[in-house]
Order: C-alpha cells, then sequence, then structure tokens
C-alpha cells in the first residue's frame, strides 16, 4: 500500500511496490484520458529550491492531466525562506493547504529532514543536491522496461559524473537490487563512484573503468551522464572535465544493435547531436516515460487511482 | 612516576588510547564538575606501551556511547567503598543519536537547526558512520 507514504530513495519502496507504479504508469500510457480526473480536487505543492525544467514540468503535467492543481514556487527568494523560515515551519504550512508536496533542494537530505515534519502529506524527493533522485530512477526503470522488456540480467554502463551524479546514484542502488544486473562504471578518477554506492553493491557486480571505448561493445544499456557546472568549486577543474566523454557516431559503430542510450538529460555535450537519430537512443521518449511514471507515482501516493 | 591515592567510590577509566584522554575529558564536559577529576596522561603499559587513564571520584552517570565512540578499546570501571563492583569494555555503537554532527559540506544538518541527527555504524575498523540525511560516511574524531 503506498497511499500516504513519502518517497525520498528508492530504498523505500520494496521491488513489487515499483514493480504496481510501473503497471499503473502501463495503464495510463494505455488510457490517458480514463485518469485525467483522479486527481480532482486534489493540490500538489511544487516547491523548487534549485532551478529545474524538465523534473519540475513533469510533476506539473503530471499533476494537471490527473485533473488536480499546483500551488508553489520556482524559485526560494519568492518563498518565506527569504524571511530566514526554517525548512520545517515551511513543510507544516505549506501541508495545511496542500495534499501531496515535491522538494527539490541543493542541500542533501533535505527531503528526508522535510518528511519528518509532514504527518499526513506524502513528499516526493525531486532531488537533493548529489544525494538522491528517486523519481528520476522509476523514469530510467519504466523506460527500461519498456525498450528492454523488464530490469533483470543487463550490462549496464554508467558514464560521466558519478561523483555527483545523484540521479546515477539512485539508479545504481535501484537496479543493484534486480537480477543479474552488472555495471561498468565509467569516468574519470576525480568523478569515481563514492564508497558508500559501492560499499552497498557486490564486488563481482561491477567493473571500474576510464575508457569508454574499451567497454561500449559490451553494454546493453548505455547511461550518459552530465558533468555539472554547479557542483564544482572551481571553474578550471569543471572546463577540464567537461568534455571527457563525447559520444557519438563513430562510438556508437563499437555498440551492440540492441544497446540503448539513456541520459536524465539535459545534456551539454556529452553526446553529440548526431547520435539523436539513432533508433538507439532513447533519451526523448525517457523524458516523455517521467511525466507518466510521475503520474502514477502522485495517483498511488494519494490513493486515487481507482477513482478512474 | 606520580602516585594518585587510591579511589573510594566513582569511576576508573582505564586502557585509553595515549593521546585519547583529554579528547575524553573535554567530551565528558569533567570541566563541568565540582568532584575530584583526575587525568593521567601517557603512563607506561605493558600491553599498550602508553595509555590515559581518568579516575572521577563521584556518582554521576557515564554517557557509554561517546566513550565507545572516542576509544572503543577502553574499560570502565566502577569502585564502590574502595572496591572494584563491576567492569565494562565498550564496543563501538551500531546506531548513535545526538552525539555526532555530519562534516559532509553539502549535508542540510549544516545548514538547518537539526536536533538528535542519527548515524549508523557502517565500518568499525575506519569506525565510520552514515548520516541519517545524506548518507555522506564520516568519523566522531578525526583519525590523524
Amino acid at each position: 500500500m503506498l497511499k500516504g507514504r513519502h518517497l525520498i530513495e528508492p530504498g523505500d519502496f520494496q521491488l513489487n511496490e515499483i514493480e504496481s507504479i510501473m503497471q499503473l504508469a502501463d495503464n495510463i500510457i494505455a488510457d490517458p484520458e480514463g485518469y485525467s480526473l483522479v486527481c480532482k480536487g486534489k493540490l500538489l505543492a511544487s516547491l523548487f529550491y534549485e532551478p529545474s525544467t524538465r523534473t519540475r514540468f513533469s510533476f506539473e503535467a503530471a499533476m494537471l492531466r490527473l485533473g488536480g492543481e499546483i500551488i508553489g514556487f520556482d524559485d526560494p527568494n519568492n518563498s518565506s525562506v527569504s524571511k530566514g523560515e526554517s525548512l520545517g515551519d515551511t513543510i507544516r504550512t505549506i501541508e495545511c493547504y496542500s495534499d501531496i508536496a515535491v522538494i527539490r533542494h541543493p542541500r542533501e537530505g533535505t527531503a528526508r529532514l522535510v518528511s519528518k515534519f509532514a504527518n499526513e502529506m506524502p513528499i516526493i524527493n525531486a532531488g537533493d543536491g548529489g544525494h538522491e533522485h528517486p523519481t528520476q530512477t522509476l523514469t530510467d526503470l519504466l523506460t527500461i522496461r519498456k525498450f528492454k522488456g523488464g530490469c533483470d540480467n543487463h550490462v549496464v554502463g554508467v558514464c560521466g559524473d558519478l561523483l555527483f551524479g545523484r540521479t546515477i546514484h539512485s539508479l545504481v542502488k535501484t537496479l543493484s537490487r534486480y537480477k543479474g544486473i552488472r555495471f561498468v562504471f565509467i569516468s574519470p578518477t576525480e568523478l569515481k563512484m563514492p564508497a558508500h554506492i559501492l560499499n552497498q553493491l557486490d564486488p563481482k557486480t561491477y567493473k571500474e573503468t576510464t575508457s569508454l571505448d574499451e567497454v561500449i561493445g559490451q553494454l546493453d544499456i548505455l547511461y550518459m551522464s552530465r558533468v555539472q557546472r554547479e557542483r564544482f568549486v572551481s571553474e578550471e577543474e569543471y572546463l577540464r572535465l567537461k568534455n571527457y566523454y563525447i559520444l557519438d557516431k563513430k562510438k556508437m559503430k563499437a555498440a551492440k544493435q540492441d544497446m540503448i542510450v539513456m541520459h536524465p538529460l539535459p545534456r551539454v555535450n556529452e553526446i553529440a547531436t548526431e547520435v539523436d537519430e539513432d533508433p538507439r537512443a532513447v533519451y526523448f521518449a525517457q523524458a516523455k516515460y517521467g511525466m507518466y511514471v510521475r503520474m502514477a507515482l502522485i495517483a498511488k501516493l494519494l490513493g486515487v487511482e481507482d477513482r478512474k | 612516576m606520580i602516585n594518585v591515592s587510591k579511589l573510594k567510590k566513582g569511576i576508573i577509566i582505564d586502557h585509553i588510547e595515549a593521546g585519547h584522554g583529554f579528547e575524553i575529558y573535554k567530551e565528558l564536559h569533567l570541566n563541568d564538575i565540582d568532584d575530584v577529576v583526575v587525568l593521567l596522561k601517557n603512563i607506561p603499559s605493558k600491553k599498550m606501551k602508553q595509555k590515559d587513564l581518568i579516575k572521577i571520584e563521584t556518582d554521576m552517570q557515564i554517557d557509554m556511547t561517546v566513550l565507545g565512540l572516542i576509544d572503543p578499546n577502553v574499560t570502565i570501571n566502577f569502585v564502590k567503598n574502595g572496591e572494584l563492583c563491576k567492569k565494562i569494555s565498550l564496543t563501538l555503537p551500531k546506531v548513535v543519536n545526538g552525539i555526532m554532527t555530519c562534516k559532509n559540506p553539502r549535508c542540510i544538518t549544516q545548514y538547518e537547526d537539526v536536533k538528535e541527527i542519527k548515524f549508523y555504524l557502517v565500518n568499525e575498523e575506519k569506525k565510520q558512520y552514515r548520516c541519517e540525511y545524506c548518507d555522506a560516511y564520516t568519523t566522531f574524531i578525526d583519525e590523524e
């Protein structure tokens, strides 16, 4: 039963609960009209303390497509934070008005903290610094399920900024719970997967490398990520690392014919635009699945999917 | 060799790794109590070569969690009527609540007033704990 629960990290849900969200997403994709009023009369608080296009729009589009309404902000200067209000007080106030809240914040652990102040309102973590991004994980799982038939038994290459990449941390921890998953972590030495993630994996299930060329032919899924300027203290260091991996047509030639390329977006230059035409590039479809899976999640946490 | 008289009642914190005695003294806030407290540093020891030792002539309760975090190898002897009545060896606590702070500069607990932060033991050898909020690993005291 997911009604009333928070989603702070993917580990908050059992695999069968995640599966139930995927099944509901499938049903919504098959019959979006049928779900267009299930959230009528419900209000989603959209609390974005950090810039976001995709995640915020997909949550807001999801709620609107379910027939619900939205309140919130996308700039903390327009909230009481600018008056020095604590997060706890903000959430307790918002709970007086809203049925469900989505929060993105640059500090790690924020969503877990605010969930302690919300007694009845489900909190969804839409990204907390370099820590977790569980709804991107749900998006990724739905995409893998759609293009690869399921989430078991894949070799998954994860490439780019593995140190600060919150989408990657959430995805790796979750995929490791499925059967027969093996990871290839591809990153510059400075941006390697952090110890707290590696410690949760069976060492036999992953290898680390700095070379994308050497491993691309072994992969079923290549998950690319952006080197994020906002996570770096030094501009020099960012400029040095941002062009480390660029996926182009030439590199794609060495990949399997049924490999898929995923990316949480936005991309900068880590995937050349020429790759977009390749049928193995599924990142824009992934963005669309993001909206459907968020529709399913909202409906589940509000317990309204049966209103259809 | 300096001699300190035998304790009639109170607590002897023994087998403290040399150099950690003052840390324990500070964390137990022994400076704030009116009872007799003796901190002995660098005592020759057969087993440890050198050790620190603290004697407290008191009835106060000791927070074992703090002691375990600083030096899990210490032993605590409780003395009553000049006789040893109880001896305890410490281990690292599995969960620490409200004593540690997260050292991750990006953790929300550095910016909001968060009370009672829980930390979970993840690596006994390195004395590392995981922050309940940001999952970053941290230690109670910085190892040299």
